[in-house]
């Protein structure tokens, strides 16, 4: 049964991507606006009814309702009549930007066009996306519509499908995905029957919203559903993070303590005398109290799952989000540990990426924050899903030495003479090249270990300025595309530093050339059929367990 | 003082001995501009302080002046089998190797005295923005013939993102 019902929904969002022009949901210039404009135009007539009194019939000083004035000035034909050519007019305007608003996705691209006067036309080729986001806004929701999200590189690069129906969307993505990862369609089908099947109590749920009385049903039990279903990543490859870690993460922030500093100085402000500053600005303080209740409300329910297509992000309560990032399109990976966190053992994780989704990740934090709070474990996990060819025992016990240990370790350190520029941090500051990613580790107050795949990284560079040379010092920078994580090493030894220069450029170049992960399924179909030549040992070596069971259950 | 910094290898391949006017005029036209506008300070809004200023706008200006020459000179390229290295500075120096497969366009620019003496300026964009490498003052040809070079070889060594 549940098969059937899986089978339904998988045929249908097949259709979709079967290469022909199609049409968004229905719904659609609703949700984008309509609604928006029908709450806007209430407004403006329940305020302005005394204006349009004055203007209209100019007898400002009589307060009668404005339809008891068109009543008995027998204007009331007219003013259906203006409403009624109103109202037709927006339905229409919003019909035919629905009729002219298509998508198309083929084989090789995903497109969509839209506008009535001015058209646009937009095209994103598939083996350049960098990341597919569904969006579903709590209005959506109550409507069964998601937004797909299509993101490339560059600046405002994102085709947008909004909207499209809920259940669709995850199809929909997933098939772009997949023809995106180079496997065929033909095999996708055959295999797809061996998935996991759908929890019994949501797919009695859905199954009786197949039929048309049980359209609230459907709406309640898709409510209901947990942001993350469970057929889509198998379990142990799940992060959440509890709400109660959620919230002490969010207290325990640079911004409480700014709070608490003003908090005090106005106390103590307001004690000797000055009370007018208790008025002042006792009122924004107290506000900045919804900051965290914002905050907090939009990360609950937060899930990082690692799927057949990427790593997968999910939150929110009411209006949910979530974004799958397809292997290799993470250019830098920050692992960090603000003070206030040790005592706990918290950590966050950062990345770059090319392409970036136009909605605010959890927290209304930038969605370059992959784990917004975690603990070791956590944050091992989710680097084993963001990196997957570097998972490994040893590889694991590299990563936990860059962050937690003090320093003179297995990484290339930086000399003593170091200290003058970095009294404290100058023991953790090093770096370590493996397997063809690079580690670089620092700070001693605020913990920080950056990881970058040299199959991504655009560019190196060493400075040596006047005070560097004369300690015999240098300084070595990663270039990657623009994000929070910034690569670089402010103190080496100058020799270090030119061996680094000549061992990451080559090493890089080798990677780049090695690096098949934008037709990333087509490349394991490649590396089991050559099975251990030269070229692609590498990859292929490690990662003996954690990719090869994924290949096989691939859709 | 120890040594500056050096990469083994082939000799550094420099940009045109001209290209040193180009940097003297820029300095020489922002000194001008600048002693103008701390002069009209001093005498016209009538701030005492600012013949401070005036005179160290001059003795900066100076000091570029005097080291225009090498500061041009350390400025090199070299064509490596599968990257370019950038390098420029004399205090503050930088080595900067982008591989060629990273290319994302190529931008040749020419200034004004730069076209008097037939220079363009090369730049070499990559989905970094911080890679910063511009390589100034080549003869025009020579900036043509490196674009297509460039390209050509970006072109064989075609890497993703």
């Amino acid at each position: 049964m549940t098969n059937e019902r899986r089978s339904a929904s998988e045929i249908a969002a097949e259709r979709l991507t079967d290469g022909e022009w199609h049409r968004l949901h229905p719904a659609t210039p609703l949700l984008k606006g309509g609604i928006m404009f029908i709450a806007v135009l209430g407004i403006v007539i329940s305020n302005l009814r005394e204006r349009l009194i004055d203007v209209f019939f100019g007898v400002p000083q009589d307060n009668r309702d404005p339809l008891d004035q068109l009543y008995t000035r027998g204007l009331v034909g007219w003013a259906v009549l203006v409403v009624l050519v109103v109202v037709l007019v927006c339905i229409g305007a919003f019909y035919l930007s629905w009729r002219m608003h298509s998508f198309r996705i083929g084989n090789e691209a995903v497109e969509v066009r839209s506008g009535v006067v001015f058209r646009t036309h937009r095209k994103a080729r598939l083996d350049r996306i960098q990341g597919i986001n569904v969006v579903r806004p709590v209005i959506a929701r109550i409507f069964g519509a998601a937004k797909l999200e299509v993101s490339v590189a560059g600046n405002d690069a994102n085709v947008q499908l909004s909207y499209l129906a809920s259940g669709l969307a995850e199809g929909v993505r997933r098939d772009i995905l997949r023809r995106a990862s180079g496997v065929r369609a033909a095999e996708a089908t055959a295999s797809g029957a061996g998935e996991a099947s759908i929890g019994e109590r949501s797919g009695d749920g859905q199954r009786a919203s197949m039929h048309s009385p049980g359209l609230i049903n459907q709406r309640v039990s898709e409510f209901l559903a947990p942001e993350l279903a469970p057929d889509v990543a198998s379990p142990e490859s799940v992060v959440k993070i509890p709400a109660g870690r959620l919230i002490g993460s969010i207290v325990l922030s640079g911004f409480t303590l700014f709070l608490l500093v003003a908090g005090a100085a106005l106390i103590v402000g307001a004690a000797s005398g000055r009370l007018w500053l208790l008025f002042a600005f006792l009122p924004g303080l107290l506000g900045s109290a919804s900051i965290y209740v914002n905050r907090l409300a939009k990360s609950l329910r937060y899930s990082i799952a690692g799927t057949p297509d990427g790593v997968r992000v999910g939150f929110g309560l009411l209006s949910t989000s979530n974004e799958t990032l397809p292997p290799g399109r993470i250019h830098a990976v920050e692992v960090l540990q603000p003070l206030l966190w040790r005592p706990f053992g918290w950590w966050q994780i950062r990345i770059n990426t090319a392409g970036h989704s136009k909605q605010k990740g959890a927290a209304g934090q930038p969605n370059t924050t992959m784990l917004p709070v975690g603990t070791v474990e956590d944050a091992a996990r989710v680097l084993a899903l963001v990196l997957p060819n570097f998972g490994t025992g040893a590889h694991r016990t590299l990563i936990e030495a860059g962050m937690m240990s003090p320093g003179r370790d297995g990484f290339t350190g930086a000399p003593l003479r170091a200290a003058w520029l970095r009294p404290l941090s100058w023991q953790r500051t090093g770096y370590s090249i493996v397997d063809g990613v690079m580690l670089l580790r620092s700070g001693m107050i605020r913990r920080r270990l950056v990881i970058v795949p040299l199959a991504r990284l655009q560019s190196l560079e060493v400075d040596q300025g006047p005070i560097e040379r004369m300690l015999r010092l240098a300084s070595a920078a990663l270039h990657t595309v623009d994000g929070p994580v910034r690569p670089w090493l402010r103190v080496i030894d100058r020799d270090q530093a030119m061996v680094l220069f000549g061992t990451v450029a080559t090493e890089a170049v080798a990677s780049a050339h090695r690096d098949t992960s934008h037709r990333w399924n087509s490349a394991r179909e490649a590396i089991a059929r050559e099975n251990g030549s030269e070229e692609n040992a590498a990859p292929a070596d490690s990662t003996p367990a954690n990719s090869a069971p994924e290949g096989e259950e691939q859709p | 003082m120890p040594d500056p910094l050096d990469l083994p290898g082939e000799e550094w391949k420099r940009v045109s001995p001209k290209y040193v006017v180009v940097v003297i005029v820029g300095s020489l036209v922002s000194g001008v501009v600048m002693s103008a506008i701390a002069t009209a300070i001093w005498l016209v809004v009538g701030l005492s302080w600012a013949w401070i200023a005036l005179v160290a706008i001059v003795v900066v200006t100076i000091i570029q002046l005097i080291i225009a020459p090498r500061r041009a000179r350390s400025i090199g390229y070299r064509m490596r089998d599968d990257d370019l290295l950038f390098r420029r500075g004399i205090m503050f120096q930088r080595f900067v190797s982008v591989p060629y497969g990273r290319m994302q366009l190529i931008d040749i620019n020419r200034g004004p005295v730069g076209r008097i003496l037939g220079l363009a300026d090369l730049k070499f964009v990559t989905a970094a923005a911080s890679t910063g490498v511009s390589i100034p003052g080549l003869p025009e040809a020579d900036a043509g013939a490196l674009r297509d070079r460039l390209v050509e070889l970006a072109e064989s060594r075609r890497a993703g993102l």
